[in-house]
C-alpha cells in the first residue's frame, strides 16, 4: 500500500539502496599517508567517508573525487 | 443577524474557524473576502499569519506548504486566479492537504468577463478537491465550517472549495445568523493531522517521486477518500443541524416527490428557480427541483433516488465543455437512467429570468433531442 | 572551522557518480542542523534524494513543484511562527532553472516579503534533471539539448542571468555566491543566512559531472577553475555591503575551465576571447 501523500515518515531510508554496487573502481586510503585535511569527508557526494577515514563500500559510487581532492594522494582508485 | 454579503460572511466563518495561515491574492469578484481578512488581522481579530502573496500560484503554494505543517489554512480566490492554482489544487490534494477554499464563481476569459458563471470551479473537478456550492450569503458560511470538518477527517484529507456566484451572491446582502466562538469550537476541533506534518522532532519526507509501482495506489487512495466523504458529509450535516439548527444534504431536494419534471441546477440560480416553481405549483403544474451542494464528491445516488420518478429532468449547467455540453449534465446521464435535457444559461453573467426558466420546463416537456445542447438567453440575432 | 560529522542527507540516493548538487546539499544541512525544514523544487536533487518509499532527507522535507518552491517556504515558515517555532530554519534547494526561469517570480515575492528564509539555488547551469536543456543560467557559448551547437549556432548567445544582484536589487538582507568546491567559504555563507533576522539568498556554483561532460572525479577541480579563473566569483553583500570573500593569488586562463568540459569543446577561439573578455571585464571591476 501507498502511505497517505505518499509520505516517507522513515528519514534517511535511502540507505536501503546500496548503491555501492555501481561502482567500477575502488578508492583504497592508506591512514599512514593521511593528513586529516578531511578533504574526501568533505567532498564525498555520498557521504559515505567519515572523518576518521572508513569509506562505507556500501554506497560508495566509486566516483574518484576522494582521490582526485586528497593532497597527500593517499587514496588510490583500485579495480574491483 | 447580521446583513451580509456572502463574501463577508466566508470571512466572518473564517475567522470562527481560526486558521492559522492565510495566503490570499485579491480578484474580482472575490477580492472582499482578501480585504476583509486583512482587516480582522490587522485589528486582532483573527490571529493567523496573513501573506500577501504575488500571485494565486504562490497562494496556493504557501497554503499547501502551510498545511503540510499541519496547520489549518484558508485561501480564497476566482476564475483567472483558479485557473492559474490549477497545478498547485493537484499537489494541495495529492498531498492530502485538508486545505479550505473559498471561490468565488466568475467567467474565465477570453473573451474578459468579471461576471458569474461556474466554468471556473467545474474545470477543475478532476483536481481530487471536494466542492460545494452555495446558494445563499448563509450557506456559504455554514458550508465553510462544514468544509473543515469534512477535509480534516482523516479517512477524507482532502481539500475543499466553496464556490459562491460571482456578485449574485458576493455582493448583495442579505440577513445572516453567525454563530459564536463558542459554538463554532464545539464543532470545529483544532486540526492536529497524523498523516503527515513538517517537524524536525518528527522528520518524514512529504511529496516524493512515485515510480509506476506506487503512484496508482495513490490515486486510488484519493477515490476511495472521496466516495468515503459523502458518509462524512451527512455526519457533519447532521452534527451541524443539530448544533445550529440547519440543515443540509449532498443534495436539496425541493418538491419533487411528486414532480413530473424536475431541475437540477446548483448555485445562486436556485433561487430563481425555486420562486418559478412555486407559481407554476399554484397553477398545478408538477415541478421540483434538485439542487447539487457537493459537486464533487458526486452524489449519484442522491441524484438518482429524488428525480428516477419524474417523467424528465432539465439540467441547468452555467458551463459548457464544447462539443458535449454541460458538465453536470453529461456527468448525470453518464452516470444514471434518466430522460434528460442540458440547458447552457447564465455564461459571463448573463441573466437568467423567470421566463427563461419557464421556457426551460417547456423545452423539456416537449422536446424529442436529448441530445441537443440547449443554450438559454442566446441573442439569436447577434450569433 | 568547526564542521559536524553528523549527516542529513542520507547516503543511497540515486544522483550520478561525482554529482556535485549532493555534496553542496550535505554541506549546507550540516551547518543547518537537525532544527531545519527543508523544501525542494522539481530537479535532480528532489527526485534523486526522494524515491517513494524511501528518502534521504533526515530533516523533515516536502517538495510541491518545479516553480513554487519559494512560495511553499514561505507558508512553511509563516505556519512554524504561527506555532511558535521561529528556531526552525526554513532551507530552500531550487536548481537554477527552478531560480532563474520558471520560479522567478515566486522568489521575488517571497524575497519581497522578507520572509525567513535560506534560498540556496545549487547552480549546475541547465535543466539537469530532464536532460540538459539550457536555463537562464547557462552561461555564453555552453551547448546544451536545446542550445546545442551547430553549422548557424555556437551553443548557447546569451550570457548568464546574473539572479544574486536581483536578489540584492530586492534588499534581501544577505546574498551570496558560493562553490561547492570552496567549502568553508559556503558553509561560513549558510551559517551566516541561518543568523539573518530576514531572508537569504546563496547562489552555489555546482558542477555536473554528466550535463558539463568531465570525468566524475574532476566535480571539485571543475568548480575550483570556475572560480580560478574568475568565471565564478565568490563574493557576499550583508545589508548592502558587498565584499569579495575569495580572490585566486592568480587568475588563470579560462580556456583552462572551458577546454575542460565537453559543452565547451566546440568554441572556436574567437568565442574564446569573447568569454576571457568579459570575465576580464568583470574582475577588473571587481579588481580580482
Ligand atoms: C511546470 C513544469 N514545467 C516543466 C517541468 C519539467 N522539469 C522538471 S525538472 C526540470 C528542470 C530542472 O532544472 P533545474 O531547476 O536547473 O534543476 P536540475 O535538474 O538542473 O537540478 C524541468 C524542465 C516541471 N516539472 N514542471
Ligand atoms: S569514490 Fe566517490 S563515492 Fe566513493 S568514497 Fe570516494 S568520493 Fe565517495
Ligand atoms: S583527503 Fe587524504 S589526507 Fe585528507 S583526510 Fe582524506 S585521506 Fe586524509
Ligand atoms: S545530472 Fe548532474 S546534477 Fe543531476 S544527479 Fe547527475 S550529476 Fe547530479
Ligand atoms: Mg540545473
Amino acid at each position: 500500500m501507498t502511505a497517505v501523500g505518499a509520505t516517507v515518515k522513515e528519514p534517511g531510508s535511502s540507505v536501503k539502496n546500496k548503491t555501492g554496487s555501481w561502482r567500477t573502481f575502488k578508492p583504497v586510503l592508506d591512514k599512514d599517508k593521511c593528513i586529516d585535511c578531511e578533504n574526501c569527508f568533505l567532498f564525498c557526494p555520498e557521504g559515505c567517508i567519515t572523518k576518521e577515514n572508513e569509506i562505507d563500500y556500501d554506497y560508495c559510487k566509486g566516483c574518484g573525487i576522494c582521490a582526485e581532492e586528497c593532497p597527500v594522494k593517499a587514496i588510490k582508485m583500485e579495480r574491483g | 443577524m447580521k446583513v451580509i454579503t456572502a463574501n463577508r460572511a466566508i470571512a466572518e466563518a473564517v475567522k470562527l474557524s481560526k486558521p492559522k495561515v492565510v495566503p490570499v491574492y485579491p480578484i474580482t469578484p472575490q477580492t472582499t473576502i482578501s480585504e476583509y481578512l486583512a482587516t480582522f488581522v490587522a485589528n486582532g481579530d483573527l490571529p493567523a499569519e496573513y501573506i500577501r502573496v504575488e500571485s494565486e500560484h504562490s497562494a496556493i503554494s504557501a497554503a499547501v506548504g502551510a498545511s503540510g505543517t499541519g496547520v489549518r489554512v484558508f485561501t480564497a480566490t476566482s476564475s483567472q486566479g483558479l485557473a492559474l492554482m490549477h497545478e498547485i489544487l493537484f499537489a494541495a490534494a495529492g498531498l492530502r492537504n485538508p486545505i479550505v477554499m473559498g471561490n468565488a464563481n466568475r467567467a474565465l476569459s477570453a473573451p474578459l468577463s468579471i461576471w458569474n458563471d461556474q466554468q471556473d470551479s467545474i474545470s477543475q473537478r478532476d483536481t481530487g478537491w471536494m466542492q460545494f456550492f452555495a446558494e445563499s450569503a448563509q450557506e456559504a458560511l455554514d458550508l465553510v465550517l462544514q468544509a473543515y470538518k469534512i477535509s480534516e477527517n482523516e479517512n477524507v484529507l482532502l481539500p475543499s472549495m466553496v464556490c459562491v456566484d460571482g456578485y449574485y451572491l458576493t455582493h448583495t446582502v442579505e440577513p445572516v445568523d453567525i454563530p459564536t466562538q463558542e459554538e463554532v469550537d464545539e464543532f470545529l476541533p483544532p486540526y492536529r493531522p497524523k498523516h503527515a506534518y513538517l517537524d524536525p522532532k518528527d522528520p518524514m519526507s512529504l511529496g516524493t517521486f512515485t515510480d509506476p509501482n506506487y503512484y496508482m495506489e495513490a490515486r486510488y487512495d484519493m477515490e476511495v477518500a472521496m466516495e468515503g466523504a459523502k458518509n462524512i458529509i451527512r455526519t457533519v450535516n447532521k452534527e451541524f443541524e443539530e448544533k445550529f439548527g440547519r440543515k443540509y444534504d449532498l443534495v436539496e431536494n425541493y418538491m419533487c416527490d411528486d414532480a413530473e419534471i424536475i431541475l437540477v441546477a446548483m448555485g445562486s440560480i436556485c433561487g430563481t428557480i425555486k420562486a418559478v416553481i412555486d407559481n407554476m405549483r399554484k397553477e398545478g403544474h408538477k415541478i421540483g427541483l434538485l439542487r447539487v451542494i457537493a459537486f464533487r464528491p458526486f452524489p449519484k445516488e442522491d441524484i438518482y433516488s429524488t428525480v428516477k420518478n419524474a417523467d424528465r429532468i432539465a439540467v441547468l449547467d452555467k458551463n459548457i465543455s464544447f462539443g458535449i455540453g454541460g458538465v453536470l449534465f453529461n456527468e448525470i446521464k453518464a452516470k444514471m437512467d434518466v430522460d434528460a435535457r442540458g440547458f447552457i444559461l447564465g455564461l459571463g453573467g448573463r441573466d437568467v429570468s423567470n421566463d427563461d426558466i419557464r421556457n426551460i420546463i417547456k423545452i423539456t416537456k416537449e422536446s424529442t433531442e436529448s441530445d441537443k445542447i440547449n443554450w438559454i438567453g442566446l441573442k439569436e440575432e447577434e450569433v | 572551522m568547526e564542521i559536524p560529522e553528523q549527516e542529513f542527507l542520507a547516503a543511497g540516493h540515486r544522483g550520478c557518480a561525482g554529482c556535485g548538487a549532493t555534496i553542496g546539499a550535505r554541506l549546507a544541512l550540516k551547518m543547518l542542523g537537525e532544527n531545519t525544514v527543508a523544501v525542494s523544487a522539481t530537479g535532480c536533487l528532489e527526485v534523486i534524494t526522494t524515491p517513494y518509499p524511501e528518502t534521504s532527507w533526515k530533516v523533515p522535507w516536502i517538495h510541491v513543484a518545479f516553480e513554487n518552491s519559494a512560495a511553499v517556504a514561505s507558508g512553511v515558515e509563516r505556519a512554524l511562527k504561527s506555532q511558535g517555532k521561529d528556531d526552525v530554519n526554513v532551507v530552500v534547494f531550487a536548481g537554477d532553472g527552478g531560480t532563474a526561469d520558471i520560479g522567478l517570480q515566486s522568489l521575488s515575492g517571497a524575497m519581497e516579503r522578507g520572509h525567513r528564509i535560506i534560498y540556496i539555488c545549487y547552480d549546475n547551469e541547465a535543466y539537469m534533471n530532464t536532460g540538459v536543456q539550457r536555463s537562464g543560467a547557462t552561461p555564453y557559448g555552453a551547448s546544451t539539448t536545446t542550445s546545442p551547437h551547430g553549422k548557424e549556432s555556437f551553443g548557447e548567445d546569451k550570457p548568464k542571468k546574473n539572479i544574486p544582484m536581483i536578489m540584492a536589487a530586492h534588499g534581501v538582507p544577505y546574498v551570496a555566491t558560493a562553490s561547492i568546491s570552496y567549502p568553508e567559504d559556503f558553509m561560513k555563507k549558510v551559517k551566516k543566512a541561518a543568523e539573518m533576522e530576514g531572508p537569504a539568498y546563496i547562489h552555489l556554483h555546482q558542477p555536473c559531472t554528466t550535463g558539463w561532460g568531465y570525468d566524475p572525479s574532476k566535480t571539485i577541480e571543475m568548480g575550483r577553475l570556475a572560480v580560478d579563473t574568475g568565471a565564478w566569483i565568490l563574493y557576499e553583500i550583508v545589508d548592502g555591503e558587498f565584499k569579495v570573500t575569495y580572490r585566486p593569488l592568480q587568475r588563470k586562463p579560462v580556456n583552462e575551465y572551458l577546454n575542460a568540459q565537453k559543452r565547451f569543446k566546440h568554441l572556436a577561439d574567437e568565442e574564446k576571447e569573447k568569454i576571457q573578455n568579459y570575465v576580464n571585464q568583470v574582475c577588473a571591476e571587481l579588481k580580482i
